[in-house]
C-alpha cells in the first residue's frame, strides 16, 4: 500500500464523491438545463453540491459559480476584476509567493501594461500586514493574494489587505485564492471583506477538473468565455455535473475542521520534531502555518533525488510543488533561502488519510535516504 | 459571548392594552426564526428586545439577517455588552467599535441612561467616553451634527451596551396578529410581492398554487416553492398547496367561448382556492392584481372573478405600477426566480383576443358547459400539499 504524503498537490477521491460521480454518469445524466424529469434531476443534484459549497463558506448559492479548477477560477477572477475596475487605476497587488495560475495571469497584465507589485515573504514564507498596507492605494483595482501558500503552508495576512483597502479608500477588489486552505481552515469571505475566492475539488477528495469561484453579490465581473448562458452567464457550456456533485459530495464528507486540524497538527509536530533529529535538516515552513504542509531542506541530497528514493518505498512526496515540474521553486527562491536549501527541499502534505504509520515510514525512509544516498553537487 | 442583538419595536408600541398580545407573538416569532442557529436568550424589556446567544457557536451575522426580515421591528443593531462602570464602558466602546472609528474622521457619543440609579448622566456619560475615544484615536474630531461615525452607550436594567448606529428593521407588525390569508400564487412577479405585503400587515400566509401537467412542469412548481421559500424568510413557515388544474383548464378549452377562457379559469381557481382556505382556517385570499394590467384585472373582469368568492379577497397591489412591484421584488429577492422562462397555468390557453370586460351573465351562461360543483370538489380532493420554511427541529 503506498503511503501517500502529496496531498497539495493532490488527494485520492474519497468512495462517496467517486459514487456520486459514477451515479451522475450513469443514473442521473440528464443535462441540468433540459426541461424534462432528467433534467430536472440532475438540476436538484446541483443545486445540492451548490448549497454545500456555499455553506461550507457560509455564502449564498448563487455566489458560487463552478469552474474546471482553480486555474480557470484565478484566472476568471484576475481578468474580470482587472476589466470591471480599469477605469478607476492602472495597479494590481499580489505576491512573489503566489501560484502560477495567478503569476501567470500578473505577468499577462504586466504585458498589457499595468503596473504590478510583488509583495516579497520573509524567510518564513510570510508577508506581514505592514507591507501590505504600506502596498495598496487609491490606484489600486486588484488585489489577489492566496490564503495558504502550497509549497511552505504559510498565512498570509488577508484581514489585513481587506483593512488596508477599506481604510485607503481603493477601488480595489479582493481576490484570494483559498485552494490551500478551503476544508482544512475557517474561511468566512463575508467576515474577511473578500470579494472573490477561488476553490478546488481536487486537493479535497474531490475529482480533477472541478473548482468553483465565490463572487460576492454586489460584484459583476465579465464572462472570460461565452456561451449558453450557463453559471449566470459567467461562466458558460453544459455543466460537468458529475464532477460538481462529486465536488459537492466531497464537501459534505469534510470532517470537523478544527477536530481534525488537531490531529494533523500532531502528525505535523512529530514529524517536525523527528525531522529535526536527523542531521543537516532544516524547516523551511513557518512556525504558525497550516500544518497540513510542511517543508525542509536535507541540505545535502538533492530533492528529486530524495524523491525518487522515497517514491522506490512507496512514499510520495514532492520537491517544491508539482505544478512546477522541476524547476526551482520560486517561492524559496523569493524567501531568500540560499541555493543549497533550494535544491534539496522536500515539501510533505497530509490529508486525512494520513496516519502516524505514515509518518514512521516517511523518517525511516530519509534516514535511509540521507545514509545512502550519494551527496550530489549544489 | 458578549455580543448581543438589540432590537426596537415598530409600530406595535402604539398599541393599547392588546400590546402584550402582539408582543408575545413576535417574541415567539423571533424564538421560531433562531432555534436552528444555536440557544438564545430572547428578552423584551423597555421596548426593546435583546437577544443574547447562549453559546460560542452562535452564527450571529446569519442570526442578524434573520432577524432583519422580521415584521414588527423597527430597528436593530449588534451591540457589545458590558458592566455598568465608566471603565469597562470606555474599553468597550474603544474596542468595538475599533474599525469603525478608525475608518471615521468625526465622531460622536450619544448616551442613554434608563437605569436611572447609574451615577452619570447622560450627557456626563458622553463627555467621559468621548474624552477617552478622542485620547485613543488622536485623529478624530467631535462633529454633533454630522459624525461619521456615532457612538451609542445605553445603560439599562441588565447591563450597559455599546453599539454603532442601527439598521433599518423590517417594519410593519408581526405575523400573526392579523389573521391568516390563503395567496393565489403562479409563479409570475406580483405574487410573492402581495403576499409580502400583506404578511408585512400581521397577516400569516397559507399559499395555493395551480399546476397543469404536462402543460406545466415539474420545474415550475419548484420555481414557486423557491419563490415562497424566500417569501417565508418574512412571512414565517406556511403551507403550499398544489392543485392539480389540468382537466379543468381542458374542459374549458373544449367547451367555453374563447374570449372567457381566462376569466373562467380564474373563477375556478376562486372557488377552490375559498374551500382550501376555509379548510386552512383563512379569512381572506390574496392576489396579486394591480388594476388593468391584463385582460382578467379590469375593473369588469375582477368584478366577475370575485362573484364567486365568498370571502374578502386582499389585493394589495391593486393601485401599483409595474416598475414599483418590481422594485419591492428586488428587495425580497423573489425577482430573480419570477423571471425564469417556465409556463406556469396562467399562460397556456389563452385567448387572441380576451374579453376585458366580461358581463357577469354572459361568464355564467359560458361556464354552463360545465359541472362546476363536481370539478371544483375534485380539485380540491386531489390537492396535496408542501411544507415550506419550516426549521429543522420540527
Amino acid at each position: 500500500m503506498e503511503i501517500y504524503l502529496d496531498n497539495s498537490s493532490t488527494t485520492k477521491v474519497c468512495l462517496p464523491a467517486a459514487q456520486k460521480v459514477m451515479e451522475c454518469m450513469t443514473v442521473v445524466y440528464g443535462n441540468p438545463s433540459s426541461l424534462h424529469t432528467m433534467g430536472f434531476a440532475a438540476e436538484k443534484e446541483m443545486t445540492k453540491a451548490r448549497a454545500a459549497i456555499a455553506k461550507q463558506l457560509g455564502v449564498k448559492e448563487n455566489e458560487i459559480i463552478f469552474t474546471s479548477g482553480g486555474t480557470e477560477a484565478n484566472n476568471l477572477a484576475i481578468f474580470g476584476a482587472v476589466s470591471a475596475k480599469k477605469r478607476f487605476g492602472n495597479k494590481i497587488v499580489t505576491t512573489a509567493i503566489e501560484h502560477p495560475s495567478v503569476l501567470g495571469c500578473m505577468e499577462q497584465l504586466e504585458k498589457d501594461g499595468f503596473e504590478v507589485v510583488f509583495l516579497t515573504p520573509d524567510q518564513n514564507g510570510t508577508i506581514s500586514p505592514e507591507q501590505v498596507m504600506e502596498a495598496i492605494d487609491e490606484q489600486t483595482i486588484l488585489v489577489s493574494m492566496m490564503l495558504v501558500n502550497n509549497e511552505v503552508g504559510s498565512i498570509l495576512p488577508i484581514e489585513a489587505a481587506a483593512k488596508a483597502i477599506k481604510r485607503k479608500k481603493s477601488p480595489a477588489l479582493f481576490h484570494v485564492d483559498a485552494v490551500q486552505g478551503f476544508g482544512k481552515m475557517a474561511i468566512c469571505p463575508k467576515k474577511s471583506g473578500i470579494d472573490l475566492l477561488t476553490i478546488s475539488g481536487h486537493k479535497i477528495h474531490a475529482p480533477k477538473g472541478i473548482g468553483a469561484l465565490y463572487i460576492a453579490k454586489d460584484i459583476r465581473i465579465p464572462p472570460r468565455i461565452f456561451g449558453g448562458g450557463q453559471e449566470s452567464g459567467i461562466r458558460p457550456g453544459t455543466e460537468a455535473l458529475p464532477l460538481i456533485s462529486g465536488f459537492g459530495e466531497a464537501v459534505m464528507q469534510l470532517p470537523n475542521i478544527s477536530r481534525e486540524m488537531t490531529r494533523i497538527q500532531m502528525l505535523y509536530d512529530s514529524c517536525k520534531a523527528r525531522l529535526l533529529q536527523l542531521p543537516g535538516i532544516v524547516i523551511n515552513s513557518p512556525e504558525q502555518g497550516l500544518p497540513y504542509v510542511l517543508n525542509f531542506s536535507t541540505c545535502s541530497v538533492r530533492s528529486e533525488t530524495m524523491l525518487h528514493f522515497l517514491a522506490s518505498k512507496h512514499i510520495f512526496v514532492s520537491g517544491g510543488s508539482a505544478c512546477a515540474k522541476g524547476k526551482q521553486s520560486h517561492v524559496l527562491t523569493a524567501m531568500g533561502l540560499d541555493r543549497a536549501r533550494i535544491q534539496t527541499a522536500i515539501r510533505v502534505s497530509f490529508s486525512r488519510e494520513n496516519t502516524r504509520q505514515d509518518v514512521n515510514a516517511f523518517i525511516e525512509g530519509v534516514k535511509d535516504g540521507l545514509s545512502t544516498l550519494a551527496t550530489g553537487k549544489l | 459571548m458578549n455580543e448581543i442583538l438589540l432590537l426596537k419595536l415598530g409600530e406595535l408600541v402604539l398599541k393599547g392594552l392588546n400590546r402584550k398580545l402582539f408582543e408575545n407573538i413576535l417574541l415567539k416569532r423571533i424564538q421560531y426564526t433562531l432555534c436552528d442557529l444555536g440557544k438564545f436568550d430572547i428578552k423584551l424589556a423597555q421596548s426593546t428586545i435583546t437577544i443574547v446567544p447562549q453559546e460560542e457557536t452562535v452564527d450571529l451575522e446569519e442570526a442578524a439577517e434573520r432577524v432583519s426580515k422580521i415584521f414588527g421591528i423597527a430597528a436593530f443593531s449588534r451591540a457589545r455588552v458590558t458592566e455598568k462602570n465608566m471603565d469597562a464602558i470606555k474599553q468597550a466602546a474603544a474596542d468595538y467599535l475599533a474599525e469603525e472609528l478608525e475608518e471615521a474622521k468625526t465622531f460622536k457619543v450619544e448616551a442613554k441612561r434608563s437605569d436611572k440609579k447609574f451615577p452619570l448622566n447622560s450627557p456626563q456619560i458622553c463627555t467621559q467616553v468621548g474624552e477617552y475615544l478622542l485620547e485613543k484615536y488622536p485623529h478624530l474630531t467631535v462633529d454633533v451634527h454630522k459624525p461619521d461615525s456615532i457612538v451609542y452607550v445605553e445603560v439599562r436594567d441588565y447591563g450597559a451596551y455599546i453599539r454603532g448606529r442601527a439598521l433599518q428593521g423590517a417594519g410593519g407588525i408581526p405575523v400573526g396578529t392579523g389573521g391568516k390569508a390563503a395567496v393565489l400564487i403562479s409563479g409570475g412577479i406580483d405574487s410573492p410581492v402581495a403576499s409580502w405585503m400583506m404578511a408585512k400587515r400581521g397577516v400569516e400566509l397559507t399559499a395555493i398554487h395551480f399546476a397543469s401537467p404536462p402543460y406545466t412542469s415539474e420545474r415550475a412548481e419548484d420555481k414557486v416553492v423557491r419563490l415562497l421559500t424566500q417569501v417565508s424568510a418574512y412571512s414565517g413557515r406556511m403551507k403550499m398547496y398544489t392543485v392539480p388544474f389540468t382537466k379543468v383548464q381542458e374542459l374549458i378549452q373544449a367547451n367555453c367561448p374563447e374570449e372567457l377562457f381566462t376569466i373562467i379559469m380564474r373563477r375556478f381557481m376562486m372557488r377552490v382556492a375559498e374551500k382550501i382556505a376555509r379548510k386552512e382556517g383563512c379569512g381572506a385570499l390574496i392576489t396579486g392584481e394591480s388594476l388593468g394590467q391584463v385582460a382578467s384585472q379590469t375593473m369588469q373582469a375582477i368584478g366577475c372573478t370575485d362573484m364567486v368568492a365568498d370571502m374578502p379577497v386582499f389585493r394589495p397591489l391593486i393601485g401599483m405600477d409595474k416598475t414599483e412591484i418590481v422594485t419591492i421584488a428586488h428587495r425580497i429577492g423573489t425577482f430573480d426566480i419570477s423571471i425564469e422562462p417556465y409556463e406556469d397555468c396562467c399562460t397556456i390557453f389563452t385567448p387572441k383576443h380576451p374579453r376585458t370586460k366580461p358581463i357577469p351573465s354572459f361568464v355564467e351562461i359560458g361556464e354552463s358547459a360545465l359541472d362546476v360543483d363536481a370539478l371544483v370538489e375534485e380539485c380540491v380532493q386531489n390537492t396535496r400539499y408542501k411544507k415550506i420554511g419550516y426549521r429543522q427541529n420540527d
